[in-house]
């Protein structure tokens, strides 16, 4: 079987077993090179680094980036439809059942349970966030406690978090330009 | 057909502004699918979270299978799903044939870190909304303390923690601490 076709198996393989996001995938990526010989531990840190790096989720940045280093064009579009088929067929499955049985009490309850701990999920990503970009861990703080912090990025910070109160309407994606502009601007 | 266009669009803009893993997608969902297209809930956004976190896949795509069946059925989960992974091959595809020390270049690492503090901004925004919608009572804030701490410190699999979360909702709302809708 060409390297083309394989990547319809794998990936959706990857697809069907890897629970809880994009991360979840590096696994199964990495047994892929292993296996086949498609690409080196070293090239995969290269794809996750540029997946991090990217606009888009990076679950679905890895697959593209794997099948395109695998079999070009072809495969980054064949990879990508194999890693999300599986979930489209969960999901809708799922949504379909979710309709009928969300109000009754149990469910209710169960997600009464959920969603405070969802919050505490997205409150933790968002943490480990904040120290990678706020604070420099790399070093310690041997350095002093002054050059443990991340001078630019917490003013860039208050001064994105005081335009967000004065406009609140402004899209999102305004902030995220502005952003990235400061950031080249001011070498961050 | 306009809706199925609709999810594409919205989707595909979501996807291309979205810098990180599925929570990051948040900010973005808010103002598109909560509050331009009125597609979902915050609620139900959050239900979405949960079901994506157990259940196999990328959660952003989760999401948007999510949303996007509920407007309109299988083909809607597609058009959403096709619309959020769309900028991802294309990006990728132009980074992978173009520059592959894309991640090492200097003014990508700036524009990312830049990205990266909007990011954090936008989170605390996000996270500040759901806090006054999901945490209204001791008994809520005690599970979001526990699940907050155990993804912090532990390396218990988020697939555990969500079904322990489940657990105590039945259980606090049973013993009438918790108030379900």
């Amino acid at each position: 079987m060409s390297k083309l076709w394989l990547l319809i198996p794998e990936f959706m393989k990857t697809g069907l077993f890897a629970v809880g996001g994009g991360l979840a995938t590096i696994p199964f990526l990495n047994e892929m090179g292993v296996k086949y010989g498609w690409f080196t531990t070293d090239t995969l840190s290269t794809m996750i680094a540029v997946s991090e790096s990217t606009p888009g989720p990076i679950g679905i940045n890895m697959a593209t980036y794997v099948g395109y280093t695998v079999a070009g064009p072809a495969g980054a579009v064949l990879a990508t439809l194999s890693i999300v088929a599986p979930s489209i067929v969960v999901i809708c499955i799922i949504a379909n059942y979710f309709q009928k049985f969300k109000n009754a009490r149990i469910v209710q309850m169960i997600f009464a349970g959920l969603k405070p701990a969802v919050v505490a999920f997205i409150g933790a990503a968002c943490l480990n966030l904040f120290i990678s970009t706020l604070l420099y861990t790399k070093k310690g703080i041997s350095g002093g406690i002054a050059e443990f912090f991340n001078w630019k990025c917490i003013i860039l910070l208050v001064v994105l978090l005081a335009l967000k109160q004065k406009f609140p309407k402004v899209h999102p994606i305004a902030f995220i330009v502005a952003a990235a502009a400061a950031g080249v601007v001011f070498s961050f | 057909m306009k809706v199925l266009l609709q999810l594409y669009m919205a989707w595909f803009k979501m996807g291309l502004f979205t810098f990180g893993g599925g929570y990051a997608m948040l900010p973005m969902i808010q103002r598109e699918v909560i509050e331009k297209y009125h597609w979902a809930t915050e609620d139900e956004i959050m239900d979405y979270y949960a079901i994506g976190q157990c259940t196999p896949g990328i959660i952003a795509v989760n999401t948007a299978t999510f949303v996007g069946y509920y407007q309109k059925g299988i083909l809607g989960g597609i058009m959403a799903t096709l619309g959020v992974v769309s900028p991802s091959i294309i990006i990728i595809g132009l980074i992978a044939s173009l520059i592959s020390n894309f991640a090492e270049l200097e003014v990508v690492r700036h524009a990312l870190m830049g990205i990266n503090v909007a990011v954090c901004m936008l989170m605390i925004q996000a996270i500040a909304n759901l806090w006054k919608k999901s945490i209204k009572n001791i008994a809520a804030f005690c599970v979001f303390a526990a699940a907050l701490l155990l993804s912090l410190f532990t390396g218990i699999s988020t697939v555990w923690l969500v079904i322990l979360a489940g657990v105590l909702g039945v259980l606090l709302s049973k013993a009438g601490w918790m108030k379900h809708e």
